[in-house]
């Protein structure tokens, strides 16, 4: 199917992408030819058949709800672009 | 001693014709000669190789050395490295220096191997030719026009060139088998779940899977011993035992039954590498193998499907860079979805955010059943064509890539670009192992033959490479690149 200039920008919002209106229309030739591409996908029969999530059929393991990490806080904070008394900055949500 | 094998290195520290520190010092001084001409680390860590060398050498002196003690390797910049940048090749990680080690990375530093860096790649794994990494392209050790492939295509020209005799990949698609045939080298994909993929950075979390870049089978079963295994952190890794993998490797091949599938050998194929691999199953049937010729229907579907599963899985595994915990931060945001989306715009490349876009869009509203439920029916059939053929057959060979490594910015477009894993992509989907070995040259650009076999019959794999390496040498070839650095 083909993608519309609104579609890529809708997709973008939701995957929080700054896209411009140029790059929107560069994103919804290309995206456009591989849905094409993925599109050919409908002509399998599929009747009956379950998706298949994990190729070995496994299912989630499940294990005790026990604390097994320490408060690694400042080491993972080094990483952080700003951080201040141990919180992480960000612009103000609540004004 | 840069184009020795791992096991052959270990021979000569055992030995004592030299010591770890002498071995690492001499690669990381070839790196620095040879590396600025092909691009194929991002970050090399001279003084902790050396500490490690020295570490090794005095385990070695007590008596205490195991097969992997000393001995160098490289990691794919995938790989999370305690105190070292890790940025799987994309601006958005550049300043990233991980707080901790990978399983993987864990398992080989206390086996005592020294690592000398990490290996350019493309952006998040994300490509076939390692052109999209932040990084700059990679080249090709054999011919400097040509693409080392993708996206583990560091790791792999490092090998090719010399550098390290072994590296890490990954592979989600053919990231490792694709770039180990343009490169000419070894290169296996484990099945899925054999290799812990905690600490290693993810694309699509139901493909990934870790494997060894090698100069050879054997050395590959060497280092898939030691990174293989359950692990509590990785809940798909799976609970089962590791079998030695070396000891497999003396087997006979008389009675092997061979498959090849003929969609593999079908148009696209490259006249050149079509000869090399017939030429490489003639080999086999003198090793007492038989052949026939099978059928993987689907095989026109794998692409299509992994070009919806994959994207869907990274549009959710890379919303977690909102550039506030860690990860590139946009200048002066003026509110926090101002920060999400002129972090994420600027820390992603091209093809990232091409696959974020398809992701969410296929997984948004009113698609999802369509595509992302429709491919993963698929995905069954496509598994089901490969047990259906193992039924009939030990193992499934055939070319790795439909043609050699093509030219630097040969593939523009997309779409070519997703076409040239035709036949490695299917592997991941159903979650069988697969090797690329050596087998031949078009020109100056090396053929890579694929092996296929069965969920955890690594073993067996890893021997019929190994046999096809005791009978023929196209693994021992080497480019003409760095030869006259000794």
């Amino acid at each position: 199917m083909s993608l519309e200039h609104a579609d890529v920008k809708r997709a973008a919002h939701l995957a929080r992408i700054a896209l411009g209106d140029d790059e929107a229309a560069h994103y919804a030739a290309d995206l456009g030819r591989i849905l094409e591409m993925a599109d050919q996908l409908q002509a399998v029969d599929t009747e009956g058949v379950a998706p298949l999530a994990h190729p070995l059929d496994a299912t989630q393991r499940l294990r005790a709800d026990e604390v097994t990490e320490g408060n690694q806080r400042e080491r993972f904070q080094r990483c952080a672009p700003a951080v201040e008394n141990g919180l992480y900055l960000v612009p103000r949500v609540v004004e | 001693m840069h184009d020795k094998t791992l096991t052959e290195l270990a021979a000569a520290l055992d030995a004592g014709e030299f010591s770890s520190r002498e071995l690492t010092q001499n690669l990381l001084e070839r790196i620095g000669a040879l590396d600025p001409e092909i691009n194929s680390f991002i970050s090399v860590t001279g003084e902790q190789a050396l500490a490690a060398a020295d570490a090794a050498d005095a385990v070695r002196a007590k008596g205490n050395a195991g097969p992997l003690t000393g001995l160098p390797l490289a990691l794919k910049d995938i790989f999370c490295t305690l105190g070292v940048k890790t940025s799987c090749g994309s601006r958005m990680l550049d300043s990233f220096v991980s707080p901790y080690d990978a399983t993987v990375v864990e398992k080989l530093s206390e086996a005592g191997m020294v690592s000398l860096g990490k290996t350019n790649m493309d952006e998040f794994a994300m490509g076939s030719s390692n052109e999209n990494s932040h990084y700059g392209p990679v080249k090709n050790p054999w011919d400097l026009n040509a693409v080392p492939g993708g996206s583990s295509g560091g790791s792999a020209a490092a090998v090719a060139a010399g550098l390290v005799p072994a590296a890490l990949g990954t592979d989600t698609g053919g990231s490792i088998r694709q770039p180990a045939s343009f490169c000419g080298i070894t290169g296996l994909k484990p099945t899925y779940g054999r290799v812990s993929r905690y600490g290693i950075i993810a694309y699509a979390s139901s493909l990934d899977q870790a494997g060894p870049m090698a100069r050879s089978a054997e050395d590959c079963a060497l280092l898939l011993g030691a990174i293989a295994g359950h692990d509590l952190r990785d809940s798909t890794s799976v609970a089962r035992g590791v079998p030695d993998y070396r000891e497999a490797l003396g087997e006979s091949l008389s009675g092997l039954k061979i498959g090849l599938p003929k969609e593999y050998f079908g148009d696209g194929l490259d006249p050149q590498v079509e000869a090399a691999v017939r030429d490489a199953v003639k080999v086999y049937e003198s090793l007492g193998a038989t052949v026939r010729e099978v059928s993987l229907p689907h095989t026109h579907h794998a692409i299509r499907a992994y070009y919806v599963i994959a994207p869907a899985e990274a549009s959710s595994n890379l919303s977690r860079y909102d550039g506030v915990r860690f990860g590139h931060r946009c200048e002066n945001p003026t509110d926090l979805i101002d920060l999400y989306k002129r972090s994420r715009a600027e820390g992603f490349g091209e093809e990232v955010k091409r696959r974020i876009l398809m992701g969410t869009h296929t997984l948004s509203e009113g698609f999802f059943d369509a595509y992302y439920k429709k491919a993963q029916q698929v995905r069954r059939l496509i598994r089901q064509d490969f047990l259906d053929a193992f039924e009939d057959v030990d193992v499934l060979m055939g070319p790795t890539s439909p043609t050699p490594a093509f030219d630097l910015g040969a593939n523009k477009d997309p779409v070519s670009m997703y076409l040239q894993d035709i036949y490695t992509i299917a592997i991941n989907l159903a979650g069988i192992p697969g090797i690329s070995i050596p087998v031949g040259l078009a020109g100056s650009r090396p053929v890579g033959l694929q092996i296929l076999a069965p969920h955890f019959a690594e073993p067996q794999l890893l021997n019929i490479a190994h046999q096809f390496q005791q009978a023929t040498d196209w693994h021992r070839q080497q480019p003409a690149f760095g030869k006259e650095n000794a």
